[in-house]
């Protein structure tokens, strides 16, 4: 899951005409490229430097100091900038894995595959994903990751520190998980600690605590403005600043960019304007990750409508709040939308569509992705019962080109909208 | 003492018509669980009173499922579903879903709202064994599944019908470990498809009936005389090694299975709940922490290619036929690492892909007749 893509060749495209881009998007870029820079140089000092999934407590390695990158991430720019096709064709091809697994992970395999040396494709970022000494998983987002990271740490012979977080069925997290949980944790840091040679600062700890429950607010605040009607953001661009709380977190960087995002957000707010290009007709969530070889067509055929996608599933999947490490334990047990039962999701959903003024619910069947699809038919469902509002689905792929069509998304679109509408008119006829 | 060849049809009978060993079952008043893919712990429900039967998919049309699951969901979870939806797993007082890849998370969610009438009781393995503290996790998973299941019986289980459990089971284990050994000198009488039919038959009956059945083919077995088999010999790598069709074609072609890691077969034989180490549940939870090679289970360094060039070595198997289970994507992981080791150490593959809903099996013989000359 996860992710976005932040740099120069951001995939939201900006409206036309170009508007100039916004301060906190050429800091999310700056943050991003400093990051890579940060990896480089850690490399060039003979530190080690780690992989991670994207909803790990990111705070123990901000503590610790060590720099760590963030396949899911990467694999998404790779995928939205329109260079996956090679990584696809090879792990496919030579390097023998099945199409139908997770394109997140099959851009990231060949891609470490020739960081190993055991791979030729041509390293479009000329290779800034640098080789990792260790890597850091949690299985909250999906079991997906687990079998990717196995992998890669048997290819590039290097460790997993991994806290299981557990799929949770229930409708809390319970004891015995937070438990286990904060047992790994504990573990964890004393393993990384001695593999990487750094110490434990229990009071630095603290600090990146309060920084990253700082930024979760913010991003949640950022993220909750766009309850105003019409909405001060078209909805997609907040994807594109995703990664500060994905692969930033703990960072006051993060703190100053989300500070800079909402300022921005309330100053359009201020004088009645917004990102959004067209007058703002609809308003709807959208289920799932973007479809971000395909962004480009998504945006374009939800403005023909005027629909703004105002609410997204996982937005808030980095809104993490805690205050101490058994916190933190039940936090990350909770904190993505795909380690949890139907009921949450449901709930979660509910409270969005309704906080946000949704007309509709547009849901990616993401090829890749069997944790998010195969139970969603039931939530949207239920989820568009329990709202009274209706859905449509559409098939696609996060970072696999070749799932989508483009006459599906808009017919189905314009499906949801003849439903939205009749919705509207009813509404208006009282 | 039935003779083999009425043990073996027996057992046939029960893999060809699960519903009827249910329906026996149900009429001698027994409560019975299904228990999903893989690992459930049988030996609660056992310990509890009840009937642990195994519900493995099968071949059926697909309709009402379509409504729960995407195309790409693989073909076990869609058929199970569908046996819920239709009505076909009536009878059952629960199902247990342990939730060790992303399309069982999802299962147990489905069949909670899907199936209402069947209630749903979940249970997530730990996956980081190394930490010691999944095995108080795990313990604390097995009370959540008792507390379920005791709403069913009305009773508590006891620890000596836990203990009593896990004897059955790990007699189980051996027998079946015994018959698996003896078989490969009767791959005459013991074909691939006889094989999977006294594995599978397993799910449909309380252990101790299996085990005692078992025990008499065993004995059958060993009156015969050693066959010396001169085809090809085979291990089976997978989720499942089905259906008969495709274990027919092997057989077609002179083609023995003589060893197996098949999620539904060996792999959950391999590893006995140690006898001692404290209370049934964590005795249990320890079998759990040393279950191995399997891709349902995290570990490290991706032992199962080096297991499989074992498994070839002591059965005398020349090569390895991958029945990879349509879109799962735990096995589709392991597979490029366990292929190279196994070629790396001079044994052939080849993948088929197994698929329940399949009626056409020409490509797939034409492919095992290829790889059998590569043999
Ligand atoms: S399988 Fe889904 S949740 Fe897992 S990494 Fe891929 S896209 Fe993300
Ligand atoms: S995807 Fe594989 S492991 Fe998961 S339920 Fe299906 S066959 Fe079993």
């Amino acid at each position: 899951m996860s992710d976005t893509v932040t740099d120069e060749n951001s995939a939201a495209p900006a409206a036309k005409p170009k508007r100039p881009k916004a301060l906190s998007m050429i800091m999310i870029g700056e943050q991003t490229q400093a990051l890579f820079e940060s990896a480089r140089l850690a490399k060039e000092n003979g530190e080690k430097v780690g992989w991670s999934a994207s909803i790990f407590p990111q705070e123990i390695a901000e503590t610790l100091g060590l720099v760590v990158l963030y396949p899911e991430n990467h694999s998404a720019g790779i995928a939205a900038r329109h260079q996956a096709d090679p990584f696809l064709q090879e792990c496919e091809g030579p390097l023998g894995y099945s199409n139908d697994l997770c394109a997140y992970a099959k851009v990231n395999l060949t891609y470490s595959s020739v960081l190993a040396g055991e791979s030729e494709v041509e390293l479009p970022d000329g290779g800034k994903m640098v080789r990792p000494d260790f890597l850091l998983l949690t299985n909250n987002i999906c079991n997906q990751l687990t079998k990717w990271y196995e992998n890669l740490a048997r290819q590039l012979d290097i460790p997993i520190f991994f806290i299981d977080t557990c799929y949770n069925p229930y409708d809390y997290v319970t004891e015995t998980r937070v438990r286990y949980v904060r047992a790994q944790i504990d573990q964890l840091i004393r393993d990384l600690c001695e593999f990487t040679g750094k110490t434990w600062d229990d009071e630095k700890f603290r600090k990146i605590m309060k920084i990253s429950q700082c930024n979760s607010y913010l991003w949640e605040r950022a993220n909750n403005l766009m309850d105003r009607k019409p909405s001060p953001l078209s909805g997609f661009e907040l994807f594109n600043y995703m990664s500060c709380m994905v692969c930033n977190r703990g960072k006051e960087s993060t703190t100053a960019l989300l500070e800079q995002l909402n300022a921005e957000i309330e100053q359009h707010i201020a004088e009645g304007t917004s990102t959004y290009p067209v007058e703002e007709q609809f308003r709807v969530s959208w289920d799932g990750i973007a479809c971000w070889p395909y962004l480009r067509h998504n945006l374009h055929t939800l403005k023909e409508y005027g629909i703004n996608m105002v609410a997204s599933s996982y937005g808030k999947a980095w809104a993490i709040e805690y205050d101490d490490l058994d916190g933190m334990a039940r936090a990350y047990c909770f904190a993505s939308t795909n380690g949890d039962n139907a009921s949450t999701m449901i709930s979660r959903r509910l409270e969005a569509l309704k906080k946000f003024g949704c007309e509709g619910t547009i849901y990616h069947v993401n090829r890749s992705c069997k944790v998010m699809d195969c139970q969603m038919m039931e939530v949207q469902r239920q989820l568009s019962a329990l709202a009274g509002v209706p859905f449509t689905s559409f098939d696609g792929d996060q970072a696999d080109y070749r799932n989508y069509s483009e006459a599906q998304f808009e017919t189905r679109l314009q499906g949801l909208v003849e439903v939205m509408t009749q919705n509207k008119e009813a509404k208006e006829n009282g | 003492m039935a003779d083999l060849q009425t043990n073996l049809a027996l057992l046939e009978a029960a893999c060809r018509n699960p519903r009827a060993q249910l329906d026996s079952y149900l009429a001698q008043g027994k409560k019975v669980i299904g228990c999903f893919p893989a690992y459930t712990p049988e030996e609660l429900v056992y310990a509890s009173g009840m009937i642990p039967m195994g519900l493995w998919g099968g071949h059926t049309e697909l309709k009402l499922a379509k409504s729960y699951l995407p195309a790409f969901a693989c073909p076990i979870m869609q058929s199970n579903l569908e046996f819920g939806l239709n009505g076909t797993y009536k009878g059952l007082s629960a199902v247990i879903i342990p939730a060790l890849c992303d399309t069982l998370r999802c299962m147990t969610q489905n069949w909670r709202f899907g199936v209402p009438s069947i209630p749903m009781i979940p249970i997530v393995y730990p996956q980081n064994r190394k930490s010691p503290a999944s095995v108080e996790y795990l313990i604390s998973e097995y009370e959540s599944v008792l507390v379920m299941l005791s709403t069913i019986t009305g009773q508590m289980m006891s620890e000596k019908a836990l203990c009593d459990a896990i004897d059955v089971y790990n007699a189980h284990n051996d027998v079946i470990r015994e018959f698996a050994a003896l078989a490969n000198d009767h791959l005459d009488v013991i074909t691939p498809k006889v094989r999977h039919a006294v594995m599978k038959s397993a799910f449909f009956f309380s252990k101790d009936q299996h085990t005692a059945i078992v025990k008499e083919l065993i004995s059958g077995l060993k009156q015969l005389p050693v066959y010396s088999f001169t085809g090809k010999k085979v291990i089976l790598t997978g989720i499942t090694g089905e259906p008969d069709e495709l274990l027919d074609i092997l057989a077609e072609n002179e083609i023995a299975v003589v060893g197996d890691d098949l999620a539904q077969e060996m792999r959950q034989y391999r590893t006995d709940t140690p006898e001692k180490g404290g209370g049934g549940l964590r005795r249990l939870a320890l079998q759990w922490n040393s279950r191995h090679g399997c891709s349902l289970i995290h570990e490290d360094g991706k032992p199962r290619g080096t297991m499989l060039v074992s498994l070839c070595k002591e059965n005398g198997a020349s090569g390895v036929m991958n029945c990879l289970m349509k879109f799962c994507d735990p096995e589709e992981y392991d597979q490029p690492f366990f292929e190279a080791d196994l070629v790396a150490a001079g044994y052939h593959t080849l993948t088929i892909e197994v698929d329940t809903q399949n009626t056409s099996y020409e490509q797939i013989r034409t492919r095992v007749q290829a790889f059998c000359e590569m043999l």
